[in-house]
């Protein structure tokens, strides 16, 4: 038996666009310049010199004077879309949509569900889904643990082959390494990359919000640090041991990233993600008690923001992910300690990092460009090129709009957005995800030839 | 002032004139009818997630001293046991008009949660672990009555200072009017980094004869469920204020109810360095001079003073 493809989305239109005078960027294709781009039936058929290529018929024409940027479209291994049981906070329909407004080609959702996505069937039925619903890629991450108890695994052989990308008890650790550890040698046998949210629940137990001066003077219990890097640690060491390929999940802090750091000098299989609010925020930003300021791990110190920034320019750190995770507004306007954890991210991401780390000089926007499109290579999907004959996974951006976040409302069902009434520079303005036109800013036109 | 969420909403001279309008207030107190018709018509709302006997009834009294009506709102056999929400009890209740709501809930930030859904004044009597600014403006007025003043006083807390609302409260009012505070107590309950609030940090009582107050605070019971101590025994040994450990001159406090032989022996709970019911007597008046501050403001005539043409209410 033949394993089914990992990635599902609803059939659409191949696209017929020809993007003129747009500036392309594609570190990976070696490409930062003024081009036409042409999309023929969905895959890019032509890079020609600006205003060089002529209007076929029956083709749209975007005008990117050449001031618009062309970008591979982004890439989000890291994602809740709530479906099947919560789709009060989200479905593959808003989630997808969510991420099509981000720019996002692709997605991977995280098991968290109700019921946990945790044997062959209920994937097979998530895929069917996806396959009606999904507008950008979606590609799954069943559970490691039966129902995410960490006491007994899925049938991982079985759910490889009815299209799981890999594993993650994603919203619980792995508490036990001895279970880890069998999931690990498991690997062996099915392949799929397991994914790990990293928490000692013995040292996180209770906690709201990140354990320091603020969470004193507030009398909110803290969530240490150590929390996360203790078990990233012990998880890094069983990888190693078990020649395993784990992938760290939302690192929050300093310690974190250099363990990483030496766990991949010594050769170990490992990679790592990191969200644009641990990228961009801190506990301070938690000091009014926004509940959309709660999240797993929470925002920690300066110096940790500081480390993780620079973890992920120097490649310590592989991609960002948003784990967006969508929660409805009355589970939201609850007092601090009791709102759910997390907050969503789709539609904000580039526009926040783009502001906070490129404009201020801290990061290149070709390199933030290759960090948000490298989770694909992370679970072995293809990369988003733009090249010649490979399929249009594109976003069309507009560094200069200014716009603030959330003003428009929403595509995500959920607007628990910890981005909410920040000013953002930089706006997608078209997204195309496998060959289709999956998103188009509302006062965007496309001039028809 | 529309509201009291936090005891840092309020400056030096904001605490002294609360302080002094309870002084006033306290003379009520002495009457035969002990009631003055300031907050006459107005409706008070005790709303009140958590178990509560003194602050709840200090409140009560506070109110109907100032001729308000009250309506007392217990979360236990209520809506909320049926799963209303915070905002919907909160709006429910609203639709009653009352001009002040004191709220006690188990979260920190609830209160300045609420004060943001309803007209009401909130006055918050304890939001989680976070503050409980009566209790510290009652603590400042009794120190105030015993000492004539804080400024330059030393202040120890003792105990659980982690889980304790009161200590973050009192830890920043005691330092507004000039004390000097060091929390004390065993490590597991002396959150990280609680000095940059401003208090010094001790994990012994051995320096403690230099204190002008001993601050004792309640050893929860429950706190042994996780270990935060290894027995109350131990902890007894080495933080429980008792004959041996209080000086003769020391003014020793506790924000109630007392666990006698943990945190205080019995001997220094029934001595004369105790002021203790002067705290709880405290009570009432200051949260008068705080409804009244909150309602009534500096628009409405002196409210002590007796009037001799109009009757008294009953």
């Amino acid at each position: 038996m033949s394993a089914a493809h990992p990635l599902v989305r609803c059939p659409q239109a191949a696209a017929d666009l020809l993007l003129r005078d747009v500036r392309v960027l594609d570190p990976r294709a070696r490409i930062d310049g003024r081009h036409d781009v042409r999309v023929r039936g969905g895959v890019i058929a032509e890079l020609g010199t600006p205003e060089g290529l002529e209007p076929l018929e029956a083709e749209e024409i975007v005008e990117g004077q050449g001031r618009l940027r062309l970008l591979p479209a982004f890439f989000d291994p890291h994602v809740h879309l709530r479906t099947p049981g919560q789709e009060h906070k989200e479905d593959l329909e808003t989630g997808t949509r969510a991420a099509a407004a981000g720019g996002y080609g692709g997605v991977i959702a995280m098991p968290n569900t109700d019921p946990v996505l945790d044997s062959a069937p209920l994937l097979r039925s998530v895929r069917d889904a996806a396959a009606r619903e999904a507008r950008v890629a979606v590609g799954f991450l069943p559970a490691i643990t039966r129902g995410l108890a960490g006491e007994q695994l899925t049938e991982m052989a079985e759910l490889m082959e009815a299209g799981a990308l890999g594993f993650t008890d994603d919203g619980q650790p792995v508490q036990s390494a001895g279970m880890l550890r069998k999931a690990l040698q498991y690997q062996r046998l099915c392949g799929g990359v397991i994914a790990l949210h990293e928490e000692d629940r013995t040292l996180s137990r209770g906690g709201s919000m990140h354990e320091g001066a603020l969470s004193a003077a507030l009398g909110i219990r803290g969530i240490p640090t150590i929390a996360e890097s203790t078990m990233v640690a012990r998880d890094a060491e069983v990888a190693g041991y078990e020649g395993a390929r784990v992938h760290f999940q939302h690192l929050s802090c300093r310690a974190s990233a250099e363990t990483v750091a030496a766990a991949k000098q010594r050769g170990w299989m490992v990679s790592a993600e990191v969200t644009p609010h641990h990228l961009l925020l801190t506990e301070e930003d938690v000091r009014q008690l926004d509940t959309r300021m709660k999240m797993h791990p929470p925002l920690a110190g300066e110096d940790d923001r500081q480390a993780l920034v620079e973890a992920l320019r120097s490649g310590t750190i592989d991609c960002v992910a948003t784990d967006h995770a969508p929660h409805a507004r009355d589970e939201k306007e609850v007092p601090f300690e009791q709102a759910p954890m997390g907050t969503t991210g789709l539609e904000t991401a580039f526009a926040a990092l783009h502001t906070g780390l490129v404009l201020t000089g801290t990061l290149d926007l070709g390199l933030l460009v290759e960090r948000m499109t490298a989770g694909a290579g992370l679970f072995g999907l293809p990369l988003p090129l733009i090249e010649r004959g490979e399929p249009a996974n594109l976003t069309l951006v507009d560094l200069d709009a200014e716009w603030v976040a959330g003003e428009h409302g929403w595509e995500s069902r959920s607007e628990n957005c910890c981005f909410a009434g920040r000013p953002m520079r930089g706006r997608v303005l078209l997204t195309l995800a496998a060959g289709s036109i999956v998103y188009r800013e509302r006062a965007f036109s496309v001039v028809a030839a | 002032m529309n509201h009291l969420l936090s005891i840092g909403d309020l400056d030096r001279a904001g605490i002294e004139r609360i302080i002094t309008q309870a002084a006033r207030f306290a003379e009520v107190s002495d009457r035969e009818i002990k009631k003055v018709p300031a907050l006459r018509g107005r409706m008070v709302l005790n709303l009140f997630y958590e178990a509560s006997t003194r602050t709840r009834s200090s409140f009560e009294l506070a109110a109907k001293r100032l001729s308000a009506d009250v309506v007392n709102f217990a979360a236990s056999g209520s809506s909320v046991e049926k799963g209303e929400s915070l905002k919907d009890t909160v709006l429910t209740l609203s639709a009653h008009k009352p001009d002040a709501i004191v709220l006690r809930t188990p979260w920190a930030g609830a209160a300045e949660l609420v004060s943001r859904w309803c007209s009401a004044a909130i006055v918050n009597a304890g939001d989680g672990q976070h503050e409980h600014p009566t209790q510290a403006l009652l603590d400042v007025y009794t120190l105030q009555q015993r000492l004539g003043g804080l400024d330059g006083a030393s202040i120890w807390i003792v105990g659980d200072v982690t889980h304790s609302r009161v200590a973050r409260s009192n830890i920043i009012a005691f330092q507004e009017m000039g004390a000097k505070v060091t929390v004390a107590g065993p490590p597991t309950l002396i959150p990280r980094r609680i000095e940059e609030l401003g208090c010094e940090v001790r994990f012994t009582l051995d320096e403690l004869d230099g204190a002008d107050v001993v601050y004792a605070l309640r050893m929860q019971r429950e706190r042994m469920t996780e270990t935060w101590v290894p027995s109350l025994r131990e902890y007894a040994s080495w933080y429980q204020i008792n004959g041996r450990r209080l000086g003769p001159r020391q003014v020793l406090m506790h924000p109630g109810p007392v666990n006698r032989g943990v945190e205080l022996s019995g001997d220094v709970v029934d001595s004369p360095q105790a002021v203790i019911t002067a705290q709880v007597e405290a009570g009432v008046v200051v949260r008068m001079a705080v409804l009244y501050e909150l309602l009534a403001g500096a628009k409405e005539p002196d409210p002590v003073a007796r009037r001799q043409t109009a009757p008294q209410p009953a």
